[in-house]
């Protein structure tokens, strides 16, 4: 029983503490009133304003905005209440994390083994001559980010790309490029 | 039974030396005498045994260990110096020199730098491996110090005493791998930090010519780093 | 939930199952998603809907069911019937035909040696069930094994029965798991910690993945019965952001789990509490080494750390931490199951059990495949992989992505092992197998996983960071046809410098590759340096100009 009790108990504690921080923490407010903070906020609001929770938080602003800009960071380092250059060190460390905005589309191609081995390289070639962008670019007028991942895990079908979250697979570069063009109509 | 009370004995070198059984290998060899090379090491601040230079060889284990790092045992033996221990250390340093620009002779803290004593002390004499020859800047910006990311080997004495002894945390390594870079708040440049207390702690635990008071000509750096202890001290009564 | 309510929900749910005279399964795993599976699922769906078979015809999405290249992939009763690459548009002749013969074109042969040489344990139920819902889990003895083990086991005897089982981590390593199970057990403190690594970084590997997306709630057994017998009441699982559909499966998973009151406090009516957090990863490789995934929960950079102290002794936080792989937790249900002698009479003398591999690269099969250990490369690759397509001649298998290293053809009938892949300069890894034709060139893949290790690489140490920089430069000088011998003999010199100082594993295995396709491929490499030429004509070597 006594363990069940201990249990009770810190969970208590941890509703208490949580509800403390979460006092404190309302003080700081969002870089602007862009209603997508308010998912940042119920995010960061949730794990209880935690400085260990620094990463979900990067993610989901990643995931609201696209991207991570100096004033998320701020506002992030502020409001978990973990020293700026830990922030930017976590947001820079991890190659999931990008400071850029991206384009309007996306388009990822894998760079995994078995993807390289049966024509990754070709695939970015392609692009690089059909748009002028390199990986980790986004074309001038904004509308295509070319990016490459370790390994999106579909290597039974390399090489793959994923166009706006979706995959294809076995792709050539003709039919990747045909993809793209059909994105972006 | 508090493990600081135990007493261990060990090998090193092939003499019997004894020590407690919380200390690192590197505390006891320089107790007794024996000197092992380290550059990122510095105590009084947390070990991160990322320099390499101390590694030591332990009977019986299938890796080198770093001494910094690693806690004595009973009956343990260690070899401190062997002829693939000096091969290996030579090239470590070797490979510090090809990562970034180390140019003794217009630095600040030429004779004065740990990074240029460890290659004396180790007969590095030339170096076999090209040069990387990185691109990379200088920031003069702030009123009292200046960083010359030529001379950083990063070995995180600055990311550490400000976090650890200050209390700051206005440094830290950005980005990963070759491009690592020591930096402070986001990026900016240092002058505009909000964070740094211009205390000059990370300028004083530098090995190298990185950072630096301004003002000083070739060679002139110098260091004081007799603080840390005390400052250490107190940190730890506080607590 | 009780035993019996368990027991009930088993008989609930078949009953359900038998009310249907007929069952279409749709692989809905990310490999037949990005070949449209889902349309095709709706197609059938709609197909069902319009001829008023709802009663009668239940269709469902499922797991993996292993041969991705051939998707999508649709199971009729029981997968009885195997249908592959269908389109939307075979929609009603599949279900027109459910009670006639197969349709003979889509037909994909269930009894070739892809389906019959598998022994399929950490995927028993991929393929089988709806990964989103927990009564399918159920009805396949889900969660039998963590009431039992509750009801009737204390930690130690579950400690035990692992133990005796001989299962060895799945995650690479190969380190026994009863054994890092008992020392977390003798770890002294009273908050422990069970993480379960599902950041599977290395490139050509979707092992982990296809449990998550096809089985998700095993691991979370698994990982229960873990904390059970270590002493933990939390349990976090870092999976990599690359898997959106893991994720969510996960998510979906642990609230149905923590609901039917197998997750949660006082689990099935004892006293034993564990709750499941998941924490996503952020695309570092390295954060698969143990201590810098520990270092990327508390919310740093994901460096690692000297060992020891283990993270049985001093993990997350500093409280003993149990870390296993998914595949490793997903074995653990069924171990209990079935018994440990079982268990132990599968694989070879060190090696106990299967390994599921991810097949892949230049091979007829590319897909899922759990085998036995023991059974041979030559076996994988020829039999159930089908052998090498378009009549190319086989050339290697890299095996244990940028940590291990290419085995060729010399040594196919050697047995998969965890020892013997190693005595061959590779490592068993978590279970990437990338098939290499003549059209490979091995100075290239070195060079391509050299890349890698220099772009993943964390900084911290001195040699992994910038020796494999170094490394690369003379790989790529090698491939370009710019190299001479004094490159390459410090690129040995290199690859031993790395390999014996690094901090971490990553570093101390970075120069596998390059040292196992130096062994096995030397002429290769020289071909390069001193004919400047590249057999496989992969590399571009620039003609030399006469002065």
């Amino acid at each position: 029983m006594a363990r069940v009790h201990n249990y009770k108990r810190d969970l208590f504690d941890n509703l208490l503490k949580q509800a403390i921080s979460a006092m404190i923490h309302a003080k700081i407010s969002p870089p602007s009133d862009d209603k997508r903070w308010k998912i940042v906020e119920a995010t960061m609001r949730r794990q209880g304003y935690v400085p260990s929770t620094l990463i979900e938080a990067l993610h989901s602003i990643q995931e609201a905005f696209g991207f991570l800009d100096d004033a998320a960071l701020r506002y992030v380092s502020a409001a978990l209440r973990v020293p700026p250059s830990r922030v930017y060190g976590v947001a820079t460390f991890y190659h999931f994390f990008t400071m850029r905005p991206p384009g309007r589309h996306t388009c990822v191609v894998c760079t995994g083994t078995a993807c390289y081995i049966k024509g990754a390289p070709a695939l970015l070639k392609a692009i690089e001559n059909n748009f002028g962008i390199k990986q980790g670019e986004t074309t001038p007028d904004g509308e295509l980010s070319l990016l490459t991942a370790r390994c999106i895990g579909s290597c039974s079908l390399a090489p793959a790309a994923v166009f706006d979250g979706q995959v294809g697979g076995k792709l050539e570069p003709a039919a990747m490029l045909e993809r793209i063009e059909r994105l972006q109509k | 039974m508090k493990p600081a009370e135990q007493v261990t004995v060990l090998k090193i070198n092939g003499d019997e030396v004894s020590a407690h059984a919380d200390q690192t290998i590197l505390d006891v060899a320089r107790e007794n005498g024996i000197e092992i090379p380290t550059l990122c090491y510095l105590e009084n601040l947390t070990e991160v045994g990322g320099c390499r230079l101390c590694l030591v060889e332990i009977k019986g284990a299938a890796k080198l260990q770093p001494a910094c790092v690693t806690r004595v045992r009973e009956g343990m033996e260690v070899a401190t110096h062997s002829s693939r221990l000096d091969t290996y250390r030579r090239k470590i340093l070797e490979l510090i020199f090809t990562e970034r620009n180390h140019i003794c002779s217009v630095c600040v803290a030429n004779g004065n730098c740990d990074l240029q004593d460890m290659a004396a002390a180790l007969g590095m004499d030339h170096v076999t491996y090209p040069y990387l020859n990185p691109s990379v800047p200088v920031d003069l910006s702030h009123e009292l110090f200046g960083i010359d990311q030529n001379r950083c080997i990063l070995c995180t004495r600055c990311v550490r005493v400000c976090a650890e002894i200050e209390g700051a945390h206005t440094w830290d390594v950005r980005n990963s791998g070759i491009n690592s870079r020591v930096f402070t708040d986001f990026n900016e440049p240092w002058g505009e930090s909000q964070t740094c207390t211009n205390c000059g702690k990370c300028v004083n635990v530098c090995p190298t010519g990185a950072l630096f008071k301004k003002g000083k000509a070739v060679g002139e750096r110098t260091r004081q780093i007799d603080f840390l202890p005390y400052l250490k001290t107190m940190r730890e009564e506080l607590k | 939930m009780t035993r019996e309510e368990l027991d009930a929900a088993v008989v609930t749910e078949q009953e359900r199952s038998q009310s249907f005279r007929h069952h279409v399964d749709v692989c809905i795993a990310a490999g037949c998603l990005s070949s449209q599976s889902e349309v095709v699922l709706n197609s059938l769906r709609t197909e069902i809907r319009e001829r008023g078979l709802e009663k009668e015809c239940a269709l469902r999405g499922v797991g993996c069911m292993g041969l991705c290249k051939a998707g999508p992939l649709v199971a009729l009763d029981g997968q009885a019937v195997m249908y592959q690459t269908v389109a939307p548009a075979d929609a009603p002749e599949i279900i027109e035909s459910l009670d006639t013969a197969p349709v003979e074109r889509l037909v994909c042969p269930v009894n070739m040696p892809f389906f019959n040489r598998q022994t399929r344990i950490a995927l028993e139920n991929s393929g089988q069930i709806d990964p989103e819902r927990i009564e399918e889990y159920i009805a396949r003895g889900g969660y039998s094994a963590l009431a039992e083990a509750l009801a009737e086991l204390t930690p130690a005897q579950v400690v035990e029965r692992i133990t005796a089982s001989g299962l060895r981590g799945r995650g690479g390593a190969g380190y026994p798991t009863g054994l890092k199970w008992s020392t977390v057990v003798k770890a002294p403190g009273s908050q422990k910690y069970v993480i379960c690594n599902a950041d599977e970084g290395d490139p050509g590997a979707f092992m982990d993945r296809s449990v998550l997306e096809s089985d998700p709630h095993r691991l979370l057994e698994g990982m229960a019965i873990a904390g059970y017998a270590v002493g933990a009441e939390q349990g976090y699982i870092y999976v990599r952001a690359e898997y959106p559909l893991a994720i969510k499966r996960l998510k979906t998973a642990i609230r149905q789990a923590v609901r039917a009151d197998v997750l949660g406090t006082t689990i099935m009516g004892s006293r034993f509490n564990f709750q499941v957090d998941l924490r996503i990863g952020a695309g570092a490789f390295v954060c698969g080494e143990e201590t810098a995934l520990i270092a990327s929960i508390e919310g740093g950079r994901g460096l690692p750390r000297l060992r020891p102290p283990y993270p049985a002794e001093y993990g997350l936080w500093g409280k003993p931490t149990l870390i296993n792989n998914v595949e490793t937790f997903a074995s653990v249900p069924v171990i209990l199951r079935k018994g440990s002698e079982w268990f132990a009479g599968i694989g070879t003398g060190k090696s106990k059990g299967t390994k599921v591999f991810a097949l892949a690269g230049a091979v007829q099969n590319t897909g899922l495949v759990e085998v036995p250990m023991g059974i041979t490369l030559r076996e994988i690759v020829f039999d159930i992989g089908g052998g090498i397509p378009g009549g190319k001649r086989f050339k290697a298998v890299q095996t244990g992505g940028p940590s291990g290293g290419c085995i060729p053809e010399a040594y196919l009938d050697q047995p998969v092992d965890f020892e013997t892949l190693a005595q061959l300069g590779s490592i068993m890894g978590s279970g990437g197998m990338i098939v290499m034709d003549e059209t490979s060139c091995m100075v290239d893949v070195a060079r391509y996983f050299m890349d890698f290790c220099r772009t993943e690489s964390c900084g911290k140490c001195v040699p992994c960071r910038v020796g494999t920089v170094h490394m690369h430069n003379l790989l790529t000088k090698i491939s370009e046809g710019q190299a001479t011998l004094d490159d390459l003999a410090m690129l040995e010199e290199l690859c031993d410098l790395v390999r014996h100082t690094s901090l971490c594993g990553l570093g101390q295995s970075a120069p596998n590759p390059v040292m196992s396709t130096l062994r096995y491929f030397r002429d290769e490499y020289l071909a390069h340096i001193q004919d400047k030429r590249c057999p496989a004509g992969v590399c571009h070597i620039a003609p030399e100009v006469t002065a």
